[in-house]
Protein backbone atom coordinates (compact mmCIF):
# COMPACT_ATOMS: atom_id res chain seq x y z
CA UNK A 1 0.00 0.00 0.00
CA UNK A 2 0.98 3.61 -0.51
CA UNK A 3 2.39 4.78 2.87
CA UNK A 4 1.84 8.43 1.93
CA UNK A 5 -1.92 8.02 2.12
CA UNK A 6 -1.66 6.34 5.48
CA UNK A 7 0.51 9.15 6.80
CA UNK A 8 -2.06 11.70 5.64
CA UNK A 9 -4.77 10.15 7.84
CA UNK A 10 -5.87 12.45 10.64
CA UNK A 11 -4.30 10.96 13.80
CA UNK A 12 -6.92 12.53 16.06
CA UNK A 13 -9.82 10.91 14.22
CA UNK A 14 -7.99 7.65 13.52
CA UNK A 15 -8.19 6.52 17.16
CA UNK A 16 -10.98 3.93 17.51
CA UNK A 17 -13.02 5.68 20.21
CA UNK A 18 -12.81 9.11 18.60
CA UNK A 19 -13.67 7.67 15.19
CA UNK A 20 -16.81 6.15 16.71
CA UNK A 21 -17.81 9.49 18.25
CA UNK A 22 -17.18 11.35 14.98
CA UNK A 23 -19.18 8.74 13.01
CA UNK A 24 -22.18 9.00 15.33
CA UNK A 25 -22.11 12.79 15.23
CA UNK A 26 -21.69 12.85 11.44
CA UNK A 27 -25.09 11.16 11.09
CA UNK A 28 -26.89 13.42 13.56
CA UNK A 29 -26.94 17.18 14.04
CA UNK A 30 -26.27 16.68 17.75
CA UNK A 31 -26.27 13.93 20.36
CA UNK A 32 -26.32 14.11 24.13
CA UNK A 33 -23.45 12.82 26.24
CA UNK A 34 -25.70 10.01 27.54
CA UNK A 35 -26.78 8.95 24.07
CA UNK A 36 -23.17 8.76 22.92
CA UNK A 37 -22.10 6.89 26.04
CA UNK A 38 -24.94 4.35 25.79
CA UNK A 39 -24.60 3.82 22.04
CA UNK A 40 -20.84 3.32 22.18
CA UNK A 41 -20.67 1.49 25.49
CA UNK A 42 -18.00 3.82 26.86
CA UNK A 43 -17.42 4.85 30.44
CA UNK A 44 -18.07 8.46 31.42
CA UNK A 45 -14.35 9.09 31.90
CA UNK A 46 -13.34 7.55 28.61
CA UNK A 47 -15.95 9.47 26.67
CA UNK A 48 -15.03 12.74 28.41
CA UNK A 49 -11.34 12.27 27.49
CA UNK A 50 -12.16 11.62 23.82
CA UNK A 51 -14.61 14.51 23.65
CA UNK A 52 -12.04 16.83 25.17
CA UNK A 53 -9.41 15.75 22.62
CA UNK A 54 -11.83 16.32 19.73
CA UNK A 55 -12.95 19.64 21.20
CA UNK A 56 -9.35 20.84 21.54
CA UNK A 57 -8.82 20.02 17.87
CA UNK A 58 -11.90 22.11 17.03
CA UNK A 59 -13.77 19.12 15.61
CA UNK A 60 -16.69 19.05 17.96
CA UNK A 61 -18.66 21.64 19.88
CA UNK A 62 -20.01 20.93 23.34
CA UNK A 63 -23.07 22.78 24.60
CA UNK A 64 -24.25 22.68 28.19
CA UNK A 65 -27.88 23.36 29.05
CA UNK A 66 -30.69 22.12 31.29
CA UNK A 67 -33.54 19.78 30.49
CA UNK A 68 -36.19 19.21 33.15
CA UNK A 69 -33.87 20.95 35.62
CA UNK A 70 -31.14 18.43 34.92
CA UNK A 71 -27.86 19.35 33.23
CA UNK A 72 -27.66 18.28 29.60
CA UNK A 73 -24.41 18.10 27.64
CA UNK A 74 -24.84 18.02 23.88
CA UNK A 75 -22.13 17.39 21.30
CA UNK A 76 -22.14 18.26 17.64
CA UNK A 77 -19.63 18.35 14.79
CA UNK A 78 -18.20 21.75 13.92
CA UNK A 79 -17.78 22.64 10.20
CA UNK A 80 -14.04 21.89 10.64
CA UNK A 81 -14.91 18.54 12.19
CA UNK A 82 -17.28 17.65 9.37
CA UNK A 83 -14.62 18.59 6.83
CA UNK A 84 -11.94 16.58 8.64
CA UNK A 85 -14.25 13.58 8.93
CA UNK A 86 -15.15 13.73 5.22
CA UNK A 87 -11.43 13.97 4.40
CA UNK A 88 -10.67 10.99 6.62
CA UNK A 89 -13.37 8.86 4.95
CA UNK A 90 -12.13 9.94 1.50
CA UNK A 91 -8.60 8.84 2.36
CA UNK A 92 -9.85 5.49 3.69
CA UNK A 93 -11.76 4.93 0.47
CA UNK A 94 -8.64 5.75 -1.55
CA UNK A 95 -6.62 3.27 0.49
CA UNK A 96 -9.26 0.57 -0.03
CA UNK A 97 -9.40 1.30 -3.79
CA UNK A 98 -5.59 1.15 -4.08
CA UNK A 99 -5.44 -2.21 -2.36
CA UNK A 100 -8.27 -3.83 -4.29
CA UNK A 101 -7.00 -6.92 -6.17
CA UNK A 102 -7.02 -6.21 -9.91
CA UNK B 1 0.37 -3.05 6.96
CA UNK B 2 -2.69 -5.02 5.89
CA UNK B 3 -5.31 -2.93 4.12
CA UNK B 4 -8.15 -4.78 5.90
CA UNK B 5 -8.15 -2.22 8.69
CA UNK B 6 -9.26 0.45 6.19
CA UNK B 7 -12.21 -1.68 5.06
CA UNK B 8 -13.06 -2.45 8.67
CA UNK B 9 -12.88 1.22 9.63
CA UNK B 10 -15.20 2.15 6.77
CA UNK B 11 -17.60 -0.60 7.82
CA UNK B 12 -17.50 0.63 11.43
CA UNK B 13 -18.21 4.19 10.31
CA UNK B 14 -21.14 3.04 8.21
CA UNK B 15 -22.57 0.88 11.01
CA UNK B 16 -22.29 3.65 13.60
CA UNK B 17 -23.80 6.24 11.28
CA UNK B 18 -26.71 3.91 10.55
CA UNK B 19 -27.15 3.10 14.22
CA UNK B 20 -27.34 6.75 15.14
CA UNK B 21 -30.62 7.21 13.28
CA UNK B 22 -33.62 4.95 13.74
CA UNK B 23 -35.66 6.34 10.84
CA UNK B 24 -33.07 5.11 8.34
CA UNK B 25 -34.02 1.51 9.01
CA UNK B 26 -37.73 2.27 8.98
CA UNK B 27 -37.52 4.25 5.74
CA UNK B 28 -37.96 1.38 3.25
CA UNK B 29 -41.21 0.00 4.76
CA UNK B 30 -42.53 3.55 5.22
CA UNK B 31 -41.84 4.39 1.55
CA UNK B 32 -43.46 1.14 0.39
CA UNK B 33 -46.48 1.79 2.60
CA UNK B 34 -46.82 5.40 1.38
CA UNK B 35 -46.42 4.35 -2.26
CA UNK B 36 -49.00 1.58 -2.01
CA UNK B 37 -51.48 3.92 -0.35
CA UNK B 38 -50.78 6.58 -2.99
CA UNK B 39 -51.60 4.12 -5.77
CA UNK B 40 -54.77 2.96 -3.97
CA UNK B 41 -55.92 6.56 -3.39
CA UNK B 42 -55.30 7.43 -7.04
CA UNK B 43 -57.26 4.32 -8.06
CA UNK B 44 -60.19 5.29 -5.83
CA UNK B 45 -60.13 8.86 -7.17
CA UNK B 46 -60.11 7.69 -10.77
CA UNK B 47 -62.76 5.02 -10.24
CA UNK B 48 -65.24 7.20 -8.39
CA UNK B 49 -64.44 10.44 -10.27
CA UNK B 50 -63.64 12.38 -7.09
CA UNK B 51 -62.65 15.49 -8.99
CA UNK B 52 -64.37 18.33 -7.13
CA UNK B 53 -62.02 20.33 -4.87
CA UNK B 54 -63.72 19.03 -1.71
CA UNK B 55 -63.78 15.36 -2.81
CA UNK B 56 -60.20 15.57 -4.05
CA UNK B 57 -58.99 17.31 -0.90
CA UNK B 58 -60.81 14.88 1.39
CA UNK B 59 -59.47 11.81 -0.41
CA UNK B 60 -55.84 12.94 -0.44
CA UNK B 61 -55.89 14.55 2.97
CA UNK B 62 -57.32 11.29 4.31
CA UNK B 63 -54.58 9.34 2.53
CA UNK B 64 -51.92 11.69 3.96
CA UNK B 65 -53.26 11.22 7.51
CA UNK B 66 -53.23 7.41 7.11
CA UNK B 67 -49.67 7.55 5.73
CA UNK B 68 -48.47 9.70 8.66
CA UNK B 69 -50.13 7.39 11.21
CA UNK B 70 -48.79 4.31 9.41
CA UNK B 71 -45.28 5.79 9.28
CA UNK B 72 -45.47 6.52 13.00
CA UNK B 73 -46.46 2.92 13.82
CA UNK B 74 -43.78 1.44 11.53
CA UNK B 75 -41.09 3.63 13.15
CA UNK B 76 -42.44 2.84 16.63
CA UNK B 77 -42.38 -0.90 15.93
CA UNK B 78 -38.79 -0.60 14.69
CA UNK B 79 -37.84 1.40 17.80
CA UNK B 80 -39.34 -1.23 20.12
CA UNK B 81 -37.63 -4.01 18.16
CA UNK B 82 -34.24 -2.27 18.43
CA UNK B 83 -34.86 -1.10 22.02
CA UNK B 84 -34.33 2.51 20.96
CA UNK B 85 -36.09 5.79 21.57
CA UNK B 86 -38.58 6.79 18.87
CA UNK B 87 -38.25 10.52 19.47
CA UNK B 88 -34.46 10.85 19.37
CA UNK B 89 -32.54 14.04 18.43
CA UNK B 90 -31.98 12.85 14.81
CA UNK B 91 -35.68 12.01 14.39
CA UNK B 92 -36.56 15.41 15.83
CA UNK B 93 -34.23 17.13 13.36
CA UNK B 94 -35.78 15.24 10.43
CA UNK B 95 -39.25 16.31 11.60
CA UNK B 96 -38.03 19.90 11.96
CA UNK B 97 -36.60 19.83 8.43
CA UNK B 98 -39.80 18.39 6.95
CA UNK B 99 -42.18 20.72 8.73
CA UNK B 100 -41.70 24.16 7.04
CA UNK B 101 -42.14 23.04 3.39
CA UNK B 102 -45.02 20.71 4.30
CA UNK B 103 -46.75 23.45 6.29
CA UNK B 104 -46.31 25.86 3.37
CA UNK B 105 -47.85 23.28 1.01
CA UNK B 106 -50.75 22.69 3.39
CA UNK B 107 -51.44 26.41 3.84
CA UNK B 108 -51.32 26.97 0.10
CA UNK B 109 -53.88 24.19 -0.43
CA UNK B 110 -56.07 25.71 2.27
CA UNK B 111 -55.98 29.10 0.54
CA UNK B 112 -56.72 27.48 -2.81
CA UNK B 113 -59.76 25.74 -1.38
CA UNK B 114 -60.85 28.93 0.37
CA UNK B 115 -60.61 31.14 -2.70
CA UNK B 116 -61.23 28.68 -5.51
CA UNK B 117 -64.94 28.55 -6.29
CA UNK B 118 -64.49 26.36 -9.35
CA UNK B 119 -66.20 22.95 -9.54
CA UNK B 120 -63.04 21.45 -11.02
CA UNK B 121 -59.96 20.82 -8.99
CA UNK B 122 -57.05 23.06 -10.09
CA UNK B 123 -54.75 20.77 -12.06
CA UNK B 124 -51.67 22.72 -10.89
CA UNK B 125 -52.22 21.62 -7.31
CA UNK B 126 -50.63 18.12 -7.50
CA UNK B 127 -47.51 19.68 -9.01
CA UNK B 128 -47.33 22.35 -6.32
CA UNK B 129 -47.76 19.71 -3.61
CA UNK B 130 -45.05 17.61 -5.23
CA UNK B 131 -42.82 20.70 -5.37
CA UNK B 132 -43.22 21.42 -1.65
CA UNK B 133 -42.87 17.74 -0.82
CA UNK B 134 -39.66 17.56 -2.88
CA UNK B 135 -38.28 20.55 -0.94
CA UNK B 136 -39.21 18.80 2.33
CA UNK B 137 -37.44 15.60 1.27
CA UNK B 138 -34.37 17.54 0.23
CA UNK B 139 -34.28 19.39 3.56
CA UNK B 140 -34.61 16.11 5.46
CA UNK B 141 -31.98 14.58 3.17
CA UNK B 142 -29.21 16.21 5.19
CA UNK B 143 -29.91 13.69 7.95
CA UNK B 144 -30.94 10.66 5.87
CA UNK B 145 -29.42 8.40 3.20
CA UNK B 146 -28.23 10.47 0.26
CA UNK B 147 -30.84 8.84 -2.02
CA UNK B 148 -33.59 10.84 -0.35
CA UNK B 149 -32.05 14.11 -1.51
CA UNK B 150 -32.07 12.74 -5.02
CA UNK B 151 -35.70 11.72 -4.62
CA UNK B 152 -36.40 15.30 -3.49
CA UNK B 153 -34.82 16.60 -6.69
CA UNK B 154 -36.87 14.13 -8.77
CA UNK B 155 -40.05 15.55 -7.18
CA UNK B 156 -38.89 19.14 -7.74
CA UNK B 157 -37.81 18.64 -11.36
CA UNK B 158 -40.88 16.59 -12.32
CA UNK B 159 -43.23 19.12 -10.74
CA UNK B 160 -41.53 22.01 -12.53
CA UNK B 161 -41.62 20.09 -15.81
CA UNK B 162 -45.32 19.40 -15.24
CA UNK B 163 -46.12 23.03 -14.41
CA UNK B 164 -44.17 24.23 -17.44
CA UNK B 165 -45.99 21.75 -19.70
CA UNK B 166 -49.32 22.97 -18.34
CA UNK B 167 -48.37 26.55 -19.18
CA UNK B 168 -47.94 25.52 -22.82
CA UNK B 169 -51.49 24.25 -23.24
CA UNK B 170 -54.86 25.98 -22.90
CA UNK B 171 -57.21 25.77 -19.90
CA UNK B 172 -59.55 23.55 -21.93
CA UNK B 173 -56.81 20.98 -22.24
CA UNK B 174 -56.18 21.23 -18.49
CA UNK B 175 -59.72 20.01 -17.87
CA UNK B 176 -59.00 16.81 -19.76
CA UNK B 177 -56.20 15.83 -17.38
CA UNK B 178 -57.10 13.84 -14.32
CA UNK B 179 -55.23 15.13 -11.24
CA UNK B 180 -55.39 11.68 -9.59
CA UNK B 181 -53.04 10.36 -12.27
CA UNK B 182 -50.41 12.93 -11.32
CA UNK B 183 -50.95 12.31 -7.60
CA UNK B 184 -50.63 8.58 -8.24
CA UNK B 185 -47.37 9.15 -10.11
CA UNK B 186 -45.83 11.47 -7.51
CA UNK B 187 -47.06 10.04 -4.24
CA UNK B 188 -47.63 6.45 -5.34
CA UNK B 189 -45.15 5.40 -8.03
CA UNK B 190 -42.17 7.50 -6.89
CA UNK B 191 -42.52 6.34 -3.26
CA UNK B 192 -42.91 2.73 -4.33
CA UNK B 193 -39.89 2.95 -6.60
CA UNK B 194 -37.70 4.47 -3.87
CA UNK B 195 -39.03 2.04 -1.24
CA UNK B 196 -38.25 -0.92 -3.51
CA UNK B 197 -34.77 0.48 -4.19
CA UNK B 198 -34.10 0.88 -0.45
CA UNK B 199 -35.52 -2.53 0.35
CA UNK B 200 -33.38 -4.26 -2.25
CA UNK B 201 -30.18 -2.38 -1.39
CA UNK B 202 -30.58 -2.47 2.41
CA UNK B 203 -31.76 -6.09 2.65
CA UNK B 204 -28.25 -7.54 2.53
CA UNK B 205 -26.92 -5.03 5.04
CA UNK B 206 -29.75 -5.65 7.50
CA UNK B 207 -29.30 -9.38 7.28
CA UNK B 208 -25.58 -9.12 8.04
Amino acid sequence: MNPELFLQLDRVIHEKGRLAIMSMLAASPDLSFTELRDALGMTDGNLTTHIRALQQEGYIAVAKSYQNRRPLTTCSLTPEGRKAFAGYVDLLEQIVRQNKPK
Amino acid sequence: MEPHWAVENLQTIRTLMERSALYRRALAPIMLFAGTLGIIAAGIGLLFHLNSPVDFGTLWLGAAVIVILGAFFIARRQAIKDKEKLWSPPTRRVAQALLPPLTAGFLLSFLYLLWGASDEFPIQMPFLWALFYGCALHAAGFFTPRGIKLLGWVFIICSFAGLYSLSLVSYKVHLEFNPHLFMGFFFGALHLFYGAYLYLTEKGKNAA
